[in-house]
């Protein structure tokens, strides 16, 4: 397929890996350890485990699946009032697919929806304000989630609302931000990463500008990353070219899509439309100070937080959960304590198990899961043994 | 015309739309029946309208010595799609389930759960499109069942077909037999269906000329039984998709499947597809094409055989069965990495047959 295949290449990707071999010696710190790089998108991650690139690297590489899935690090809480909402009989709740499976402190959107509550998936915002004007008796609401990625096109909905005097549409908006979360994750005192993977359609929207933070201040490098398996290898190398060379810059591998300045009319709507929150609180890491957007005043009447109440509760995560960890790369997905026994695909106790882009759901659908299964099985032995 | 022949005429269906009438058991049934599915599905067994199709033994055993039955309900959503309908579903579902054991497909039932307000045209059309697939798989329908149940207690239609074959004593197709050495083949492009119904429900604004690959596929498993009487496993690809295939047989032969992305087959429009919506389509649901394994040395002839037919014709070979890791399904990818192709957890896709 044109403009696909010529990204998957793999010719292409052994040149790309011969030169990384290449590289890696002349890295002094890799003789005591493996480098550890994060890919922040969970677009990212999918791509690594759909194409199976961690076995082509070199071991001296580690890839940390970061936490950028919207839908993994949505905390139980929200999905609580999500259903609360949904389960008002006025209200049709719209969503997008892999939100349905998340689940909250009693149910999922999914079971609402068995239980009787009108919950419809939609693929945009657009689907929903059609809705809305369709059924003019009802109160549609949409579960406005995403980074920067998606928060234009629902910015572009509100003020498509806004113009037509919608009244029965409002959202429910969990959007949250990338900049103060990568930010989180370099303060945390367990990180030891060596480089970012950033990702490439936040970059589409923001630009390259609010990453110079990680080179400048953290002095980490950083690339803008497209999600073809090339396009991820090809970061690779640049990563570790810049730390063969003592170099930290925000290079752009994704310049065919991300331009510098990103998409101005789109990050226009966003600033008209949404605020930063004084924080807001993610599953698996916390609370994070200004992860996540509201909607100004002056839309307030499109606003389903202000429209309607709903419990709003934080609701801790499952204690053995090691969700926090593993998005920060401090033990891998297979270590943590639940992996594949508590905690699976068909019943996620952790976030990172629910969509098939967090980094558990990954590793354990996509995986090599009889040798994950048999370290993590040696692993135990060794700690019991400690233990006695 | 005296009063005893108009008693006797043969019913026809009035109005435009099925009422609760049509499945009250009185004057307005009979119409039903007689001009709509005794019209169509016209054969000496089902023409006595008994209770239950009287079928001779020995004509059956003249076929083989094991009996074949299966049952299946058909409740797509829409029920007309590009390269189909519920109706063509129902009835090449079902044969393909007996073909899949080994068996020569023979009668199939009817059972149809109407939603009141089906319109009397696009019933006819489902039992039109039913008659010529039963035509095409050489089966007949021989006893079926209707019901009406109000607005809302269905939508628009479910069917349930039911059926019997009989499998040739030489013929021995289990899920379990898959042995390492073993050769994978599917008979064409994988994902055809399931793309086809993202088309037909347009709720996702994506045009596609997709048409559902929807067969009966006991003529190709006729002819690649008698290139390869040994075939060891056999079975369609329907829900869940190729995938869930070939983990139920890693699965029940504790073995490893090994298959090569590179040599799939998918259609370009089904990969944009996929590429546009995050779905894989080795998870996309077919329902006219089946995954072999046979013995090495007769993994040519088989696949010679499959390719004449005209099911078969873009036939290929898609993997190798090996031993280790048991009960699992490995992808080579086009990358030249490899990962682990399990299970769907959940649903790619609600009501696709």
């Amino acid at each position: 397929m044109k403009y696909v295949d010529e990204f998957r290449d793999p010719e292409l990707a052994k040149t790309l890996l011969a030169e990384i071999e290449r590289l890696l010696p002349q890295i002094e710190a890799t003789k005591h350890r493996p480098l550890q790089l994060m890919e922040f998108c969970g677009g990212h991650t999918h791509t690594i485990f759909r194409y199976g690139i961690e076995q082509l690297l070199p071991k001296t590489i580690e890839l940390v699946h970061g936490p950028g899935c919207p839908v993994c690090v949505l905390p139980m809480g929200r999905v609580d009032d999500c259903v609360a909402l949904a389960e008002r009989p006025e209200v049709i709740f719209t969503t997008f697919g892999d939100a349905m499976r998340v689940p909250g402190s009693k149910k999922s959107l999914l079971q609402a929806k068995a239980d009787g509550a009108d919950v419809r998936m939609v693929y945009s915002p657009l689907d929903a304000l059609d809705l809305a004007k369709k059924n003019p008796n009802r109160e549609v609401i949409f579960f406005a989630l995403g980074f920067e990625t998606t928060m234009p096109s629902t910015a572009l909905t509100v003020l498509q609302a806004a113009e037509d005097g919608v009244k029965n549409f409002s959202l429910f908006c969990n959007h949250i931000t990338t900049v103060p979360t990568i930010k989180a994750i370099l303060d945390s005192p367990s990180m030891q990463l060596d480089g970012f993977v950033a990702p490439g359609h936040v970059s589409m929207v923001v630009g390259e500008e609010p990453f110079h933070f990680v080179a400048a201040r953290y002095k980490k490098p950083i690339v803008i990353t497209g999600f073809e398996p090339l396009d991820i290898l090809q970061s690779i190398w640049l990563l570790i070219k810049q730390i063969a060379e003592g170099r930290c810059e925000v290079e752009n591998q994704y310049a065919r899509v991300v331009t510098a300045d990103g998409n101005t009319p789109g990050l226009k709507a966003i600033a008209k439309v949404f605020e930063l929150r004084d924080y807001f609180e993610w599953r698996g890491l916390g609370s994070i100070d200004h992860s996540g957007v509201k909607m100004k005043e002056a839309y307030a009447q499109f606003d389903a937080e202000k429209k309607f109440s709903m419990p709003n509760l934080t609701i801790a995560d499952p204690k053995s959960c090691q969700c926090g960890e593993v998005l920060k790369g401090a033990i891998k997905p297979w270590e943590c304590k639940v992996f594949a026994s508590a905690c699976t695909p068909e019943t996620p106790m952790g976030a990172l198990m629910v969509s098939s882009e967090g980094a558990c759901a990954a590793y354990y659908n996509f995986g090599n899961l009889p040798q994950i299964l048999a370290l993590k099985l040696e692993q135990e032995k060794l700690e019991s043994e400690k233990i006695s | 015309m005296n009063s005893s022949q108009v008693r006797k005429r043969t019913g026809v269906v009035r109005g435009t739309s099925i009422t609760m009438a049509h499945g009250s058991g009185g004057k307005a049934m009979r119409d039903l029946i007689e001009d709509i599915f005794l019209g169509s599905f016209d054969n000496e067994l089902l023409a006595p309208l008994e209770d239950q199709a009287r079928i001779d033994l020995a004509s059956l055993t003249a076929h083989g010595n094991r009996l074949a039955f299966t049952t299946d309900s058909y409740v797509v959503d829409p029920i007309f799609f590009n390269g189909g309908d519920i109706g063509t579903l129902a009835v090449n579902g079902t044969v393909n389930d007996l073909a899949v054991g080994g068996a020569i497909p023979l009668y199939l039932t009817c059972g149809m759960i109407i939603e009141e307000g089906l319109s009397i045209e696009d019933l006819r059309r489902i039992v039109t499109s039913m008659k010529e697939a039963a035509a095409l798989a050489g089966v007949k329908i021989v006893s079926g069942d209707t019901k009406v149940v109000e607005r809302g207690a269905a939508d628009k239609i479910f069917i349930n077909t039911s059926g019997i074959g009989v499998i040739p004593a030489h013929i021995n197709i289990e899920s379990s037999r898959a042995q390492p050495g073993d050769v994978v083949l599917i008979n064409g492009h994988i994902g055809d269906h399931g793309a086809a119904i993202v088309g037909a429900r347009g709720d996702l604004a994506i045009e596609n000329n997709i048409a559902s690959d929807c067969c009966a596929l006991n003529s190709l498993i006729a002819d690649l039984l008698a290139s390869c009487p040994d075939t060891h496993c056999l079975r369609d690809a329907t829900r869940g998709g190729v995938a869930t295939v070939l983990n139920e047989f890693a699965a029940a032969s504790k073995v490893c499947i090994k298959i090569d992305e590179k040599a799939l087959p998918v259609r370009a429009e089904v990969r944009g597809i996929c590429e546009l919506l995050g779905m894989d389509p080795l998870y996309l649901a077919n329902e006219g094409k089946l995954i072999a394994i046979v013995p090495a040395n007769y993994a040519q002839a088989a696949l010679a055989a499959m390719r004449k037919n005209e099911a078969g014709k873009e036939s290929a070979i898609i993997g190798e069965v090996s031993q280790a890791p048991e009960e699992t399904v490995i992808l080579k990818t086009i990358f030249g990495g490899e990962r682990i192709v399990d299970m769907l957890v959940g649903d790619q896709l609600p009501r696709i047959c």
